[in-house]
């Protein structure tokens, strides 16, 4: 069986790159380019690894994200790590057992065929033999090519595969561990980056007589305008940081939007437009139809994550070895060397667990923080931590979008054409895209190396401003303009879903303002247009959750239901989810019912977690988020200005897995963002009468278009 | 010297008074579980016990926290025998990346230590100074709930 083999394995395609056998030990390590973000993506990827060397979980240690030794796999994003890291995973395992058996069947002078492997012991048909894996290894050669021909192991109910394995992270977190936050290197010191004001702000002058002379700092490091102190102790390094910011004076640069809204100031930029017509283009026109058009908006988003950005390196005998909770340790260390003028094998780079990121954040920034310090001071561990304000401020952000999107209805209440209009920034900026480091610091060092030149991910792997801007509807005509911002006023890089979110919160509600002219239940309106038959079982499956009944749903009455749909990226993991809100004194959830198929599901307990974490996450960036300025700076720098939803906030959320067991797994970390935005604003549209076209759907903008 | 109770032990830390306590914790006496998060006292990834009340450690000096008790996670099990916290966060899997999740185990040990039985608004109440970006708050209230009913002994 030959099938296609993942990026990963063309990249890393010998075997042992992959995995070792530790015969002595009786282990085997894996080794993972893809990392641990709190996705869970090294337990499913053990779950798989087990499965295929028909081994228990508890025999395999998997090293992951170190540039030593892990197969380089790019960056952990994107929700691919199951689909690609765990199919290369997969892949190798197949490959691996299938040698091991060889060898086995010359030993056991039985046709390999005749023989099976429970628990790392040969069976020899189905009756035990005294053979076992850590007695061949040895001979096997795993230094070749991954072919991608090996036969999988079935999966069947009793296997591995599908099982709510519980994560084998857990325990050490619960325990109060397991975090970079948390390294101590001996004689490690502390240090802090004073950033500047506001974007792109440059020091005009800095007194830091005062700080040198504290006790305890080491040094006060300042290289153009980044500037930055290293002391023994945190609360030194932190005292003598806040003494420094005060004596510092800035030019500031920055020409930010203040308060004006996101519809007023994004499209008013210079843009680079480009339009796809995806088909129909050479259909007639459509006559006789009524046209509708809508224009939605959100606005910049943070990641912010709940523990700030932290970096940790030593510089010692020539080589530079860095601690981070990046997404991609390969790009960050050529990037550091490259920077600091090393060559890329006197860098190593090793992945510890940092909170959950949600993309870009300045996990890459804070490891070049720290990687410069240790360079400036050879033979000390030095331990960067970024502020709570950093980490809302400095790190990059999700760009702001205005999306307007354009349908006529046929005669007959089908969706003859539609067009989908986009403004954006880029989704993406990572470090080494497109040629510049992308580092914060360097970008603050005299002369600053340049940001590269903001590009998009291109449309056929998903796109990023345009990701999910082609929805899964059999509409005749559609067209996309892209309208690419590429000169932002704040850094903006990839933010779970990109585009995704807001894309599909666009179309999403339009689909449901749509079916309202037509006089159709928003649930069969969907399924009149979409003939996907995988799409089709999802919304069938929420409405039936949810016990969906069009007649009973009321409108106006402040308490309603609305549903949202999306196949993530157009060829990812499929998502439908119904919202219930409740208008009390502001606007609240009280009910969420999310259907999934996701193909196979390598851990149901895993994946569940991971959707009810998405559709949180998406429920408040609809009801609370956004960056917010001034003319010059962000204002939004700490939890107060930038509130997410709490405890208080959290509906009751139940998901149905569809049990899909021949599709390859799919990527679903991100699939429930954009479904659950549109399900909460068509439930207001229903609720109240009157829609919020723009993110976030607050109390005073429900007031505002009611009032309208 | 600052002395006071840590999980039970006497120490005593040679530190300027008005330092963080999170920092004596984390740094001074090799207690990690405590986080940092915000040092702003919003997010509750620092909490713990100061003498049984759930405390953000950023928010006060060392000096307040001279003479009383501390605890934080790492007092919470022992030796290899998990918290029925622990244990119940375990069984309900309620985490995601869990750098919250120290600080929420001790807001609801403050909490179940003065409430054994409860209702699903107290807990919320109790956990409404600790913020969760990953969206595990749902995971966390049922093993909540579940911790209760183990110290309850209505479970094991
Ligand atoms: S770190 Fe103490 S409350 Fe956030
Ligand atoms: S589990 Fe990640 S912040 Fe709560």
């Amino acid at each position: 069986m030959s099938r296609p083999l993942p990026k990963s394995l063309n990249v890393n395609p010998f075997l042992d790159s992959w995995l070792r056998f530790d015969c002595a030990k009786r282990r085997v390590h894996l080794f993972s380019g893809k990392v641990e973000i709190g996705q869970g993506a090294m337990t499913a990827i053990a779950q798989i690894a087990a499965h295929e060397l028909a081994l228990s979980m508890r025999e395999l240690d998997i090293v992951s994200g170190c540039t030593e030794r892990a197969p380089n796999e790019g960056l952990t994003s994107g929700s691919y790590s199951v689909e690609v890291g765990g199919t290369s995973m997969r892949m190798a395992c197949a490959q691996a057992r299938t040698l091991l058996i060889a060898a086995a069947s010359r030993q056991l002078a039985t046709a390999p065929e005749h023989i099976t492997v429970a628990d790392g012991m040969f069976l020899v048909r189905a009756k035990p033999s005294n053979l076992s894996y850590w007695d061949v290894a040895g001979e096997v050669d795993f230094h070749q090519p991954v072919t991608g021909e090996a036969p999988f192991r079935a999966i069947n109910a009793d296997g591995l595969i599908g099982k709510p394995v519980p994560r084998l992270d857990l325990p050490a977190k619960l325990a109060g561990s397991g975090f970079i936050h948390d390294l101590a290197l001996k004689d490690m010191v502390h240090a802090r980056v004073i950033r500047p004001c506001s974007p792109k702000a440059r020091i005009l002058s800095v007194n830091d007589v005062a700080a040198r002379a504290r006790p305890g700092v080491i040094a006060v490091i300042r290289a153009g305008s980044f500037l930055a102190v290293v002391a023994k102790t945190e609360e030194g390094a932190l005292s003598a940081a806040k003494e420094l910011s005060v004596l510092t004076v800035w030019k500031e640069n920055a020409r930010l939007p203040g308060g004006s809204p996101v519809t007023e100031w994004l499209p008013a930029l210079p843009t680079q437009d480009e339009i796809f017509e995806i088909r129909g283009a050479d259909l007639p026109p459509v006559t006789g139809g009524r046209k509708f058009s809508a224009t939605f908006s959100r606005p910049v988003l943070a990641h912010a994550s709940i523990g700030p950005s932290c970096g940790l390196a030593l510089l010692e005998n020539g080589g530079l070895t860095v601690w981070t909770h990046s997404q991609g340790v390969y790009s960050l260390r050529d990037q550091i060397a490259r920077v600091l003028g090393m060559s890329q094998a006197a860098v190593t780079v090793h992945h510890m667990q940092g909170a959950g990121c949600y993309g870009h954040n300045g996990a890459d920034d804070a490891a070049f923080d720290a990687a410069f310090l240790a360079h400036a001071l050879p033979g000390r561990p030095i331990r960067v931590q970024w502020s709570r304000e950093d980490e809302l401020s400095a790190s990059p952000f999700g760009s702001a979008m205005v999306i307007k999107t354009s349908a006529t209805l046929d005669r007959a209440g089908k969706i003859a054409e539609w067009e989908q209009e986009v403004w954006s920034g880029a989704h993406s900026q990572r470090p080494g895209s497109a040629g510049q480091p992308n580092l914060l610091a360097t970008t603050e060092f005299e002369p600053p190396w340049p940001m590269s030149e903001p590009a998009d991910p291109p449309f056929e792997t998903g796109g990023g401003g345009l990701r999910n801007a082609i929805s899964l509807y059999d509409i005749p005509r559609y067209r996309l303009k892209h309208h690419f911002v590429k000169d932002m006023p704040v850094r903006v890089s990839a933010l779970r879903s990109l585009g995704a979110f807001a894309n599909v919160f666009a179309t999403e509600s339009f689909i449901d303002e749509l079916a309202e002219a037509a006089g159709v239940d928003p649930v069969a309106f969907r399924l009149d247009n979409l003939s996907d038959p995988r799409a089709r079982a999802v919304v069938g499956a929420v409405a039936d959750m949810a016990g969906w009944r069009y007649r009973d749903e009321a409108v106006g009455e402040g308490r309603a239901r609305g549903i949202g749909f999306a196949r993530y990226k157009g060829r990812a993991a499929y998502g439908a989810v119904i919202a219930e809100v409740v208008m009390e004194e502001g606007i609240s959830v009280s009910k969420i019912w999310c259907a999934v198929d996701s193909g196979l599901v390598i851990n149901s307990d895993g994946l569940t977690n991971q959707v009810e974490g998405g559709i949180i996450q998406s429920l408040s960036w609809t009801l609370k988020e956004g960056v917010r300025f001034d003319g010059a700076r962000i204002l939004s720098t700490n939890w107060e200005e930038y509130p997410i939803l709490g405890f208080a906030e959290i509906p009751d959320i139940e998901v149905r897995l569809m049990n899909n067991p021949d599709e390859p797994p799919l990527g679903s970390g991100e699939l429930a963002a954009g479904p659950t935005a549109a399900a909460v604003g068509n439930a207001v549209a229903r609720a109240l009468g009157v829609r919020v076209r723009d993110l976030p759907i607050t109390r005073d903008r429900v007031m505002n278009a009611a009032s309208l | 010297m600052i002395s006071f109770f840590v999980n039970g032990q006497k120490v005593s830390v040679d530190v300027a008074n008005n330092v963080r306590l999170l920092y004596v914790l984390r740094n001074h006496l090799e207690k990690k579980a405590a986080k940092f998060g915000c040092g702003l006292g919003q997010c509750g990834a620092c909490t713990v016990l100061i003498d049984g009340n759930p405390t953000q450690s950023c928010d006060v000096s060392v000096e307040f926290a001279a003479g009383r008790s501390v605890t934080t996670l790492e007092g919470l099990s022992e030796g290899e025998v998990l918290h029925p916290l622990q244990q119940a966060f375990l069984e309900e899997q309620a985490a995601q990346c869990g750098y919250c999740t120290a600080g929420i185990l001790m807001s609801a040990k403050g909490l179940l230590d003065c409430n054994p039985n409860p209702t699903r608004a107290e807990i919320v109440d109790a956990l409404a100074r600790n913020l969760c970006r990953c969206g595990a708050h749902l995971r966390v209230i049922r093993a909540v709930e579940r911790a209760a009913k183990i110290l309850r002994g209505e479970t094991h």
